[in-house]
């Protein structure tokens, strides 16, 4: 059995984001880049079901420039057998990396696709819904709890209101939420093994996907500014000013 | 122009984020037409059909919409889109998981999580947690949509007499079948919907000092949270996080203690009305974004605060 994780690279999380001055998007050059995180529990909890005897190949697939290679990299030094790259210069929205992801997942056939619930750049949270539905495939959002069971998955969901546990049939599109694991660091001796760990590089036009974007982007900008209130001298004086003054309690 | 806005429900009553998200739907503007679907739900349906400034309620009453799987709704709404100029859910776990499903098979893109509605077919929405904010237009028949509660003053539950018509059933899809909630046993409110959150970080230095914030919490109504430094030294479970790789919250009053103010837990709750921090170093970046901070030694300040409540 073949598990497919789909992984981006993005803006490192810790990383402060900076709108550029012509408000055409946010500033990429000279800032440093990772694997989205909620990929890295997909990428993990991937390696841990293969660990388990219940898969024999994880392979990754990227679809952006050319240092997405990187992000592969990263994945493959974790323990992923090898990766798919896909270039492509421009944004791709989610339905368009949705379908790119359809066209690999009919070559390589997997039996599982595991994903970040979203990536930290767009904030979409569309990708595994939207490949699920392409794919006719069952889903599974938001997964803190993913358990093989025969032809089945056991699913525990994160849900507004607590957990909420369902089965999917296999294959399935599992997206994946923080408290699923905590991914591993890769040692030293795997990331100089991952260097030699095979990356196929595929073209859009190949695949046979259109990837023009249908938004248009009219403006990125800053949200205002919180300024700075005041600072209170006592506890006592801190209710008062919530009871009275911002009437909050 | 019509609207479709996909309520979520409890089968009984309409949970708060549809009223918000007919809201923004008042202001694209047009028709609205709702979509209640599930099991045994008509009582939600009657509590549709009375919120203000809808035209129809649509009930799509059936067992395999029980449990809001996304498999069976999402063609459910797919064949309904066309009729529609957009198609509206709430950015909750439920219409994130429903809506891009739909959406894919309608071969539409969404728009996830607006936070204004600029005209018919433009939108504002935050990316990258909150720190920059993208206005998109989008050239689609249908513009398919999930909406940020946060960001829409609710519409009156009363006033409106639509009327409810049945549509009907796409059937079970056989993928995915439901098992069981574990719905939170706290009597605390769920955090991304609480008007009052106490957040706690690494200054409280141990889980058990989260006895302290919770006596705070319960006087107000509260709900607890924590920073992912908190989280990661072990104090509080994961689904406690606020920030960016947490859950995004924006209450009437956000109170941080002992929270430093990373960048991203500041993406997590800047958006809140009024922010407190409490903390005892002055130069925190907390202080920043703060409202009204104070500082003190929170194992002084939190006791105190509970007393004077």
């Amino acid at each position: 059995m073949k598990i497919l994780v789909p992984v981006k690279r993005v803006i490192d999380y810790n990383v402060k984001v900076r709108v550029k001055a012509d408000q055409s998007g946010v500033e990429l050059a000279n800032v440093k880049m990772a694997m989205n995180p909620f990929d890295e529990i997909a990428v993990e909890q991937a390696l841990r079901i293969k660990e388990a005897g219940q898969a024999d190949e994880v392979v990754l697939v990227s679809i952006g420039p050319a240092q997405s290679q990187e992000t592969i990299r990263t994945g493959l030094a974790m323990g992923a057998d090898r990766g798919i790259h896909i270039e492509a210069d421009q944004d791709v929205e989610p339905l368009a990396v949705a379908k790119l992801l359809t066209a690999v997942v009919s070559k390589e056939e997997p039996a599982l696709i595991l994903c970040g619930k979203q990536a930290i750049d767009d904030d979409s949270n569309q990708t595994a819904q939207m490949l699920s539905a392409l794919l006719g495939w069952s889903q599974a959002t938001f997964a803190s709890g993913v358990e093989l069971a025969g032809d089945k998955v056991k699913i525990i969901r994160e849900v507004d209101g607590g957990l909420e546990h369902i089965d999917v049939s296999m294959p399935a599109v599992i997206s994946v939420d923080l408290r699923l694991n905590e991914p591993r660091y890769a040692s030293l001796p795997n990331i100089m093994k991952a260097k030699k760990k095979p990356i196929d590089s595929l073209s859009v036009d190949e695949l046979g996907i259109d990837i023009t974007p249908r938004l248009t982007v009219l403006k990125v900008e800053e949200p205002e500014a919180r300024k700075a209130g005041i600072k209170v001298g006592s506890v006592s004086e801190l209710v008062d000013k919530l009871k009275n003054e911002a009437k909050v309690i | 122009m019509a609207i479709l806005v996909i309520v979520e429900h409890d089968n009984n009553s309409v949970l708060a984020a549809s009223l918000n998200t007919v809201a923004a739907a008042t202001e694209i503007g047009g028709d609205i037409d709702l979509l209640v679907a599930g099991h045994n739900c008509g009582g939600a349906a009657d509590a549709a059909a009375k919120i203000s400034g809808v035209r129809r309620v649509l009930l799509a009453d059936s067992a395999e919409y029980a449990h809001g799987l996304a498999e069976n709704t999402a063609p459910l709404i797919a064949g309904m889109a066309s009729d529609y100029s957009h198609v509206l859910a709430p950015a909750t776990t439920y219409g994130k998981n429903i809506l891009p499903r739909a959406a894919a098979l309608c071969d539409t893109v969404q728009i996830s999580d607006i936070i204004a509605v600029i005209d018919a077919d433009t939108f504002q929405r935050p990316i990258y947690a909150g720190n920059a904010l993208a206005t998109v237009k989008s050239a689609e028949a249908v513009k398919m949509i999930t909406v940020r509660s946060t960001a829409f003053e609710a519409v009156s539950e009363d006033g409106g007499s639509a009327s409810i018509e049945s549509v009907s059933a796409t059937g079970d899809a056989g993928l995915s079948s439901y098992e069981k909630s574990e719905l939170s046993s706290s009597e605390r409110p769920e955090l991304t919907s609480a008007s009052i959150v106490v957040s706690g970080g690494r200054g409280m230095q141990d889980g058990s000092n989260f006895a302290m914030l919770e006596k705070v919490a319960d006087k107000l109504g509260a709900a607890v949270g924590a920073s992912r430094a908190a989280v990661d030294a072990g104090f509080v479970p994961n689904d406690y996080q606020v920030g960016q790789t947490g859950k995004v919250v924006a209450p009437d009053l956000y109170m941080a203690v002992g929270i430093s103010g990373a960048i991203q837990h500041l993406a997590g709750m800047k958006d809140s009305k009024v922010i407190v921090a409490i903390n005892k170093d002055e130069e925190a970046p907390i202080f920043q974004v703060a409202d009204y901070g104070l500082v003190a030694d929170l194992f002084d300040a939190v006791p105190e605060l509970e007393k004077e409540l």
